[in-house]
């Protein structure tokens, strides 16, 4: 079959494909490296975004290198230098170049130099993740550099126009680089906030992708895959935070149950009502894995109780098989660790299958007078549910038509007719 | 080392405030003792009032003058830190430490490095 030319179709695909699998496993390590190397993101950036292009040329050519990893620094590095030597408005340009070609002409042993500086990624993670930063920066910078997305695919998930996240990204950037956001993983006195705050840029990236806030879709499955993939990141790079492990454990948890969240119509199906042989139970495996390797650490934290929440709701025959009370006891605490209106909001949920719906009426009903809920959806929905099983049938009419009108998610919205509907049938 | 900006600003005070800031002029004085000990401190500065600023304007040649500031706005730059920083971490972990913080805001500037500027300044002919 190859005879008639150079170009053999199976060899091709073979290097393509191999091009991808570096992409997906190495670019955020050697990006992570060069960065440190050259001080500059979007010079690093740049520079191995041009190696990957080259690979995919030269890969089907020359074969697979061997160590595709270390082809793709090399390659990046030698970019870098190219790209240093015609850019003249870095300041600290010189001593950059010098640094690189040191780097270059000691190439075996360059590989080594990684180990004792620790990973590059972590560094990349905090500075993506620096309060300096606006929040919605800080997810768009982390998708882009660490999970290799593009402006288009990010811009499409979040659903903003795509010059819009372009502008967010390049001002990022630039502020790294103007303001000197340091290229370091904090200090101990400063870990434990600043994790914290790295871990709430990951979630939200999850949180977006499982439940999306917007539009007619409820699942969008890349930001929960990406998501994910930087909650193993971290359990790597950090197994001592018990948080890591915490929040690791919850999005396995969640995306376990990703596939029976939704219908063949598209339509949002209810924890108690979803078809479990649907759970894909590896997942669910990992999560209760992850939530006993936090639990070891003995430092609780709001991911931890969080994880801890959805594994009793996972590992329940059903919602009559559930242990509510151990439910509202974690909510309790969590209350105390991270007192939040939407945290209260779950607590009386849950009281209200423990204890009876009128144990939970009188843990809900304070929070409808808060303005931070006036218009959070699940609270009226909560509410509605209650004082259905209340017998209260006039009010539960009234508040499932408030939380209708407050809907934002097509999916969602859908399902709280139905509910209304069956509640005038009934 | 890079240098920063730290721009003060707070919310006009009355009487009874002015009195409680005017209390913690000792935290002042050690916060600037401890800065020039440190190396870090290149300039600071308390300014006057609002009322004694005058706005500079040059509009076809013509020099136009304002009496008041150039904005208008609820909390009114009132002095300024100029230091030295490692990086901007470093720079904001001073802003927290002015006792302003506590009751007005801080604005952290870096200030652009000139042979940066010329270093910009030549890329951008070079490309032309």
């Amino acid at each position: 079959m190859s005879a008639s030319g150079e170009r053999r179709p199976a060899e091709d695909d073979r290097a393509a494909a191999a091009v991808a699998v570096a992409f997906r496993e190495e670019r955020a390590a050697v990006l992570a490296t060069l960065i440190r190397h050259v001080g500059d993101i979007q010079l690093a950036e740049d520079a191995v975004q041009d190696a990957f292009t080259s690979a995919i040329t030269a890969w089907p050519r020359d074969g697979v290198p061997a160590n595709p990893g270390a082809w793709i620094t090399v390659a990046a590095r030698r970019r870098a230098i190219d790209r240093l030597r015609r850019n003249r408005s870095l300041s600290d340009r010189a001593e950059r170049l010098a640094g690189l070609l040191r780097l270059d002409a000691q190439e075996h042993t360059a590989m080594s130099e990684d180990g004792a500086i620790g990973d590059d990624r972590l560094r990349l993670i905090f500075t993506c993740c620096h309060p300096a930063l606006e929040l919605p920066a800080r997810v768009a910078l982390t998708l882009r550099v660490l999970g290799g997305l593009t402006t288009g695919e990010i811009a499409r998930a979040f659903l903003v126009a795509e010059p819009t996240m372009g502008k967010r990204i390049v001002r990022a950037k630039r502020k790294i680089a103007d303001a000197r956001i340091p290229y370091r993983v904090p200090p101990d006195e400063e870990l434990p906030d600043r994790l914290l705050g790295v871990l709430r840029v990951v979630y939200l990236i999850f949180n977006e992708g499982y439940a999306a806030s917007e539009g007619e879709r409820l699942v969008r499955g890349p930001l929960c895959d990406e998501a994910l993939r930087l909650g193993l990141l971290l359990s790597q790079l950090m197994p001592d935070e018990p948080e890591v492990w915490g929040l690791f454990a919850l999005m396995l948890l969640h995306d376990a149950r990703r596939e029976a969240r939704v219908d063949a119509d598209g339509r949002y199906v209810a924890l108690e009502e979803q078809d479990r042989t649907l759970w894909d139970e590896t997942r669910l495996r990992e999560g209760l894995r992850a939530l006993e390797r936090s639990v070891r650490l003995r430092r609780p934290g709001e991911y931890q109780l969080q994880a801890a929440i959805t594994a009793l709701h996972v590992q329940s025959s059903g919602a009559a098989g559930t242990d509510w009370s151990q439910i509202a006891e974690l909510y309790g605490a969590l209350v105390k660790l991270n007192p939040s209106p939407v945290v209260e909001l779950n607590r009386a949920a849950a009281v209200g299958f423990a204890a009876g719906p009128e144990a939970g009426l009188e843990l809900l009903e304070p929070l409808l007078g808060d303005p931070a809920l006036e218009r959070y959806q699940p609270l009226h929905a909560a509410h509605a549910e209650l004082l259905r099983r209340a017998g209260e049938s006039d009010r539960a009419a009234r508040a499932y038509e408030h939380a209708i009108a407050l809907s934002t998610n097509a999916v969602e919205r859908l399902e709280l007719e139905r509910r209304l509907a069956a509640l005038h049938a009934a | 080392m890079s240098q920063y900006m730290l721009l003060l600003y707070a919310p006009e005070a009355d009487e009874a405030e002015l009195a409680e800031r005017e209390a913690q002029l000792p935290v002042w004085r050690e916060l600037n003792e401890s800065l020039r000990d440190a190396g870090l401190l290149v300039s600071s500065g308390r300014l006057h009032d609002v009322p004694s600023a005058t706005t500079v304007r040059v509009r076809n040649g013509d020099v136009e003058m304002t009496d008041g500031p150039f904005a208008v706005t609820k909390e009114i730059l009132g002095g300024y830190y100029l230091v030295d920083c490692r990086d901007l971490d470093e720079a904001l972990k001073l802003a927290a430490r002015v006792p302003l913080a506590r009751y007005g805001s801080v604005e952290v500037r870096p200030v652009m490095d000139m042979s940066e500027l010329q270093a910009r300044a030549e890329a951008a002919a070079g490309q032309a």
